[in-house]
């Protein structure tokens, strides 16, 4: 497992959403936590994608936001080219590992500081990390990452109202690569643009890993989009992984019965008119997620074995799912 | 296209935005029909203009919003020129309406009954104990498991497909002829999206309305609609049934935006990719609004602007229809 550039074991992280203290005392309420991720394991091969994908709420931001270290991990362990990382202090360490990954967000109408030029939000990682001295070195470098991502060298001196949605997020993926990074973590990274301003954005994205040998951690909740961009694809369900696999066999063979139903669920435009048998049920409040297998209660396969223990992530021929259904050869 | 006697007809509908700087123009000269039980689809970027269409013909412009020329008609009735209080009448019991958010089209202080009760005696003639077993029994058909306990809760209490159910639920309250849905399952997730699909095509046709269905996703318009206009710009670029403007579009946009979207059934390295992006309301190019983005502009496309015109089975507005040098 070596060959990993990024490797995840056993990651949770568990947030308080007790009430306030009195409010605990007087009113006689327990404390209550939501298991935001709750012991996910992964690796991503270097200058590959793995993309996360499930519905609202279960956990693949969290997971994110975990890898670059904007939340600690209440539980497990994140490796860096095969350095531990989620236990080194803050410090000049930190501030290595940190420079090597990076992160794109999803709404790039909120993180573009409105006040600052361009040049000032491109250059701020070089300036922080000093990487670039001087103010002349600053504006070439800019104007280069400027470039590779298919904007003009001019438009530094612009601020970011100036920019459509898509000319906003290639913005961003500029001050990304700035600090040469080899690792990017793109949380929903097209989900708030128009459908050819994605493609464009999906476009720059490849070209830079094919050039640049990136490797992504990809969050998305559009199975189609995921399909083209992505080597690897994992299914999130209630903070849990139920199912990792090669994109080609995970899109043709979908073995865990909510990694069928996400597929069933996506309207086809080549397709017109087809019926589809609509999902059953919705997500459960994690605050109180079902016994057992979280999915049991929408599971068409559930049974009381489903309900009572919850199944594990195991290996078979590459493909890894957490369904007993799957194990017992039922499905 | 003429179908005998549309139920809704938009013609050379014209929407203005008075601004200090001048006056922008939101939409351009939009034709389009709807039959009664028809799905429309209606598509687009966003600023295409497709939710103003929508807000146009339920009489709700945002001030300063106007409309500056052009006929809206709902069963051969002008009703675009109605008083606020004539459309009050009209809104909800002959166009239906629903909206983005379920969480912002309720309104949390009322119970779901409340909310029900009120939009089912409003437009018709029912005792409340009538309206109340009604508006139940429209909660039942919006699968809403026990509806009696149901009914009396407030809407925090719904999850957001819940949610949207209500809505649903509201809108066909008083039988429309015609719901006007914009982007009714964008704020959803994929699973509960086509939930939320198959119910509206269930329903509508039980109830025999016709639906605008406005939304930015492709897979939902090739689901669901009979006919499907495509917008760029505050006009319509291309107009026909859904089958043939996803299988052989005429409008070089239409091509475009379908090729810049992932497929689930083919392979492929790149995307197609439209250059550019829409043009704001403030420069919006002389002749077709397109040409600065189209890969086969002529001389023509810059001077002179294109209407809808024939192309096969569907309507595009485009000059490279008219000189027959189709792609």
């Amino acid at each position: 497992m070596s060959a990993n550039l990024i490797e995840v074991r056993d990651l949770a992280k568990t947030f308080d959403v007790s009430a306030p203290w009195l409010n605990r005392v007087v009113e006689r309420k327990p404390r209550q936590f939501v298991h935001a991720v709750d012991g996910v394991s992964f690796g991503i091969g270097r200058g590959r994608t793995l993309a996360l994908v499930g519905e609202s709420g279960c956990g693949k931001s969290t997971v994110a936001r975990l890898l670059v270290g904007l939340y600690a991990p209440t539980r497990g362990e994140v490796h860096f080219e095969g350095q531990r990382i989620d236990t080194i202090k803050p410090g000049a360490e930190l501030r290595a590992v940190r420079r090597c990954m990076q992160m794109i967000f999803q709404d790039p109408y909120a993180s573009l500081n409105p006040r600052w030029k361009v040049l000032d939000i491109v250059a701020e990682p070089l300036r922080e990390h000093g990487l670039v001295a001087g103010a002349e070195a600053q504006r070439a470098r800019v104007g280069e990452l400027l470039r590779s991502v298919g904007l003009a060298e001019a438009d530094a001196e612009k601020f970011p109202h100036q920019f459509s949605g898509g000319q906003r997020q290639r913005i961003s993926i500029a001050r990304a690569l700035a600090t040469q990074p080899e690792f990017l973590v793109c949380d929903e990274p097209t989900s708030a643009l128009d459908v050819s301003v994605q493609a464009q954005v999906l476009n720059i994205m490849k070209d830079l890993q094919k050039s640049r040998g990136l490797t992504y951690l990809f969050i998305s909740h559009n199975l189609a989009v995921v399909r083209h961009v992505s080597d690897q694809v994992g299914v999130m369900y209630l903070g849990r992984l139920v199912e990792l696999a090669d994109k080609a066999e995970l899109f043709a063979r979908p073995r865990h019965p909510y990694t069928r139903m996400l597929l069933d669920a996506i309207p086809d435009i080549h397709m017109s008119g087809r019926s589809r048998t609509p999902v059953q049920g919705e997500v459960p409040n994690p605050l109180n997620p079902p016994s057992g297998c979280a999915f049991h209660p929408r599971c068409p396969h559930a049974n009381d074995r489903c309900s009572r223990e919850r199944p594990a992530l195991a290996e078979w021929k590459g493909i890894r799912v957490a369904c007993h259904a799957v194990e017992e050869g039922r499905l | 296209m003429a179908a005998p006697a549309p139920l809704l007809e938009v013609k050379n509908l014209r929407v203005e935005f008075p601004t200090r700087r001048g006056t922008l123009l939101a939409l351009d000269d939009i034709s389009f029909s709807i039959a009664p039980g028809e799905i429309l689809g209606v598509v687009g970027e966003s600023g295409a203009g497709k939710s103003l269409t929508g807000a146009a013909i339920i009489g709700l412009l945002e001030p300063p919003g106007r409309i500056a020329a052009g006929e809206i008609r709902l069963e051969g009735q002008r009703i675009d020129d109605l008083p606020y209080e004539q459309m009050r009448v009209i809104r909800g019991r002959k166009i239906g309406a629903i909206f983005q958010d379920p969480l912002t089209s309720l309104n949390p202080l009322y119970t779901i009954g409340q909310q029900l009760v009120e939009t089912i005696q409003t437009h018709l003639p029912v005792s409340a104990s009538e309206a109340r077993e009604r508006a139940i029994k429209l909660l039942q058909e919006t699968g809403i498991q026990a509806a009696e306990q149901r009914i009396d809760q407030y809407p925090h209490q719904f999850s957001g497909g819940m949610r949207q159910r209500v809505v649903i639920a509201l809108a066909l309250a008083a039988e429309p002829k015609l719901i006007v849905a914009d982007e009714p399952t964008t704020a959803l997730d994929v699973s509960i999206q086509a939930q939320i699909i198959s119910l509206l095509k269930r329903l509508t046709k039980v109830h025999g309305a016709a639906v605008m269905l406005v939304t930015h996703d492709m897979g939902v318009i090739a689901e669901t609609c009979d006919r499907v206009a495509v917008m760029y710009a505050g006009r319509i670029a291309e107009i026909g049934p859904v089958h043939d403007v996803i299988h052989s579009p005429s409008h070089p946009y239409t091509v475009g935006l379908m090729g810049s979207i992932p497929a689930m059934d083919e392979d492929r390295d790149r995307l197609a990719q439209i250059e550019g992006a829409m043009p704001r309301l403030t420069a919006i190019p002389r002749g077709c609004a397109f040409n600065p983005r189209c890969p086969q502009v002529m001389d023509r496309c810059r001077s002179e602007r294109p209407d809808l015109m024939d192309a096969g089975p569907t309507r595009a507005a485009c000059w490279l229809v008219a000189s027959k040098v189709r792609t």
